[in-house]
């Protein structure tokens, strides 16, 4: 993979260009602050040379990209379907246009080209899927229910509200793509904290949501270590819902106690490979969705004139 | 004193104000001098070496010549189409599929204001109307059903589906690409091939949409345009290869076409003509049903099939809303498509100005007492001014019949019962309205209704996530939403 990279790295020729090296930050309501706390992490190519030092994301970044979220809620959730599903369409376009900068990424942290490549094409084509479903999976799960009294009763989807996330380990794009979409295709805003081992292209796809239309705080995506957040992303009262793709009984135990301080939903997302064709579907959306129910009296049962 | 027995205020309309022209500029359109078929990815001409010309109806210059198909012309895309069907489009994914519908709705999206103004220009129809509705609404099916493409094992539970093969589409005049992308849309979403026969009158659009499909690079013969008159149609619907044929138009038409493939095991859908009850009770926010009334007759010069061209008031409101329906009718601007004032545009064609003009002489002829606003009526082009008729009865010809103009029909009801009966008493139902306070009445009225569909307290909303389709001698099938796919699919049991 990487031998082309390691050249163009050391290649310190007179007359050559110097590298920008580019500053990996969090994403937070839609701008892309460094970490409160200062600190950072490495992130290092298979021989060992720093590529980046990325944002050791704190219990203060996870508070405040909440409080963000929470307040990006709503306005996103009361987006017309058709227009959450054009904007999703966008994500996709854009990541299209830069799919060269996320293959260079990926193979920077150790992708041959073929797998970068299968990622990436995955990836663009899992934003188009759900970008479709934005607007069909409410005439899938609602119901129009026949009960026996003179009433119209329907149930309908709703947004679960602000969703908390740990985003799969592997497969630090896709893996993180396979868990955004379904939740804000829904109508939900997310909390998502990257791969740990792969967080680069986290944040450069941070970069492609904040040119795709997606309103700040809808999706907020931070850096740092699973084992220190754990903690704030199962307690925090105002996250209503948890969503754990990894494969860590102690942690999926961990969360799901915690969620109770809340009774705070946890979606436990069991994927291995989030690269197939199974790992999506409209039951993904579902599983971050609220059903509610209304009736409405049918007048004329007693007559004609109902009084309601 | 009862708010309802109030004189409403007479509003004066003679001022020294008029609204200056905001003419939709024209200079970027691009309308060929001639338009040949398409057929299998190219352009060609017809067989027939016939071409028509197509009309500005508001100014009765000719935009473009038109090539009229013959039966040897409609074969040679059917084949495209089977062709392409057995070589591409059913082998593709429905993910693939999909891709090519997204392009189409983006290109569509991007060439938004070519195709509004060249629609208002061939069809005659005010640009704020091509412009928000028609064209915006075009896009929006082909995304709405691009994403459906790949999704199809989730919409009908306990069955798998498979394409249907050639389907044959006839769209009428009314929304010429609006009806178009209804019926492209979901075909091709879900894996048939077509061949596309746009009505006589305006077929621009359909030939431009042709040469975006193109653009977009769908593998050839998938999408093929046959343009002409009645002979083209009957071709099409008669012919041997194709599986289905999807019809929106008049059901005297639509009833020829169920006759003709009768017995051949073609599918069909049909979208036919309709006698809309519009109906306000006396709780109703008057102002806003009035908007109502106005937006459900004279949008599109009440070439609309759901148009709500009876007009029902309950007795108790009836003045009120008949003075603030007249002053509102008052206020509306007929003239030039191209204005971005204009309310009211010009009729469709000739023969459709002649078949209305005829209506309103039934209409006096019967009993009726014609009101029409005393806007000006442009020396050229094809003009109705918007009218309406008191004084009629469920019997009248102009009650029962549907006169596809800007030709409103009042009549007046005690009860919801009585109203349900009279709204029901028509060979039609693909729409009503009703306008009340009380949603236990809504309800009541959409059980009752026999219609496909009701809107309440708005009128002449379309969505591509909801269905739209008649009742009765309105129509077979739907189109729009989850239920508009299952007009182009084979169900199959799951083993």
């Amino acid at each position: 993979m990487s031998e082309d990279y390691r050249d163009k790295r050391l290649n310190v020729a007179p007359g050559t260009h110097v590298s920008v090296q580019k500053t990996y930050k969090l994403y937070i309501g839609g701008k892309f602050p460094r970490t409160e706390s200062g600190r950072s992490f490495p992130v290092l190519d298979e021989s060992g040379h720093l590529i980046a030092n990325m944002c050791l994301g704190s219990e203060k970044d996870f508070r405040i990209a909440v409080e963000a979220a929470r307040k990006a809620e709503s306005g996103w959730a009361g987006q017309p379907a058709y227009t959450r599903g054009q904007i999703l369409y966008r994500i996709a376009e854009m990541l299209e246009g830069r799919k060269y900068q996320f293959l260079d990424e990926l193979q920077q942290t150790g992708a041959t080209s073929e797998d970068a490549e299968h990622e990436v094409n995955a990836s663009i084509d899992r934003l188009v899927y759900y970008a479709g479903w934005c607007d069909k999976y409410q005439q899938i799960f609602s119901t129009v229910n026949p009960v026996s009294s003179s009433h119209f009763n329907f149930s309908v989807t709703e947004p679960m509200g602000v969703v908390g996330a740990f985003a799969p380990e592997e497969n630090g794009l896709i893996g993180l793509i396979s868990v955004i979409a379904p939740v804000i295709g829904g109508g939900n805003a997310i909390v998502v904290l990257a791969s740990e081992s792969h967080p680069l292209s986290a944040i450069s796809f941070a970069e492609v949501l904040n040119s795709s239309d997606v309103p700040g705080g809808v999706v907020n995506i931070l850096t740092g270590r699973r084992t220190e957040l754990i903690k704030h992303f199962s307690t925090h009262k105002d996250v209503n819902a948890m969503i754990y793709a990894g494969s860590d009984s102690a942690d999926l135990k961990t969360i799901q106690e915690n969620a109770t301080e809340n009774v705070k939903r946890v979606v436990f997302w069991k994927n291995t490979d989030w690269l197939v064709e199974d790992a999506q579907s409209p039951y993904f959306v579902m599983d971050l969705q609220e059903i509610k129910t209304t009736w409405h009296p049918i007048g004329g049962a007693f007559g004609d004139g109902s009084s309601y | 004193m009862d708010d309802n027995k109030r004189p409403a205020p007479s509003l004066q309309f003679k001022t020294d104000w008029e609204y200056s022209p905001a003419p939709q500029g024209t200079g970027f359109v691009k309308i060929k001098e001639r338009y040949e078929l398409f057929i299998n990815g190219k352009w060609t001409k017809p067989r027939s070496g016939k071409y028509f010309p197509s009309i500005n109806p508001s100014s009765e210059d000719q935009l473009t010549e038109i090539a009229e198909a013959n039966a040897d012309d409609v074969d040679r895309a059917v084949s495209a189409a089977r062709n392409a069907y057995e070589k591409y489009w059913r082998r593709m994914s429905g993910k693939d599929r999909s891709k090519y519908l997204y392009r189409i709705a983006r290109m569509l999206q991007e060439r938004s204001r070519d195709f509004a103004v060249v629609e208002s220009m061939d069809g005659g129809k005010p640009i704020r109307e091509s412009r928000d509705v028609d064209i915006p609404l075009a896009a929006s099916h082909f995304f709405y059903y691009a994403g459906w493409a790949d999704k199809l094992e989730y919409a009908f539970p306990g069955r798998s589906v498979s394409s249907l093969g050639v389907v044959g589409q006839i769209t009428p005049w009314n929304f010429p690409l609006l009806m178009a992308a209804w019926k492209l849309a979901p075909a091709l979403a879900t894996g048939n091939t077509v061949v596309l026969k746009p009505a006589e009158t305006t077929s621009i659009t359909s030939l431009m949409l042709a040469e975006l499909i193109q653009e977009a690079d769908l593998p050839p013969g998938v999408v093929n345009v046959v343009t002409g008159h009645g002979g083209t149609g009957t071709a099409l619907v008669n012919h041997p290869d194709v599986n289905k044929i999807a019809f929106t138009g008049s059901t005297e038409v639509g009833k020829i076409i169920q006759r003709a493939i009768a017995g051949t095991g073609k599918k069909l859908t049909l979208e036919l003509g309709g006698k809309a009850a519009n109906i306000i009770f006396e709780d109703a926010t008057i102002d806003q049903a009035v908007e109502g009334i106005i937006n459900g007759i004279y949008f599109n010069q009440g070439h609309v099939c759901c148009a709500g061209s009876r007009l029902f008031v309950q007795e108790s409101v009836f003045d009120k809303v008949i003075h603030k329906l007249k002053d509102r009718m008052e206020t509306l601007i007929m003239g030039d498509p191209l204005d971005k004032n204009t309310d009211v545009g010009a009729i469709n064609s000739l023969k459709q100005l002649r078949k209305i003009r005829e209506y309103l002489e039934i209409g006096v002829k019967e009993g009726g007492e014609l009101y029409h606003t005393s806007c000006s009526i442009p020396s050229k082009g094809y003009w109705v001014a918007p009218s309406l008729f008191l004084n009629v009865s469920q019997s009248s010809r102009i009650v029962q019949e549907e006169i596809f103009g800007p030709v409103l029909a009042v009549q007046t009801f005690r009860t919801v019962n009585e109203v349900i009966k009279k709204a029901n008493n028509t060979p039609f139902g693909l729409s009503a309205g009703v306008w009340t306070d009380k949603g236990s009445k809504i309800f009541q009225l959409t059980n009752q209704l026999r219609a496909g569909v009701v809107w309440a307290n708005t009128f002449n909303k379309f969505d591509p996530a909801s269905p739209f389709g008649g009742y009765k001698e309105s129509g077979i099938g739907r189109e729009g939403g989850l239920h508009g796919l299952s007009a182009y699919l084979n169900y199959h049991k799951i083993i």
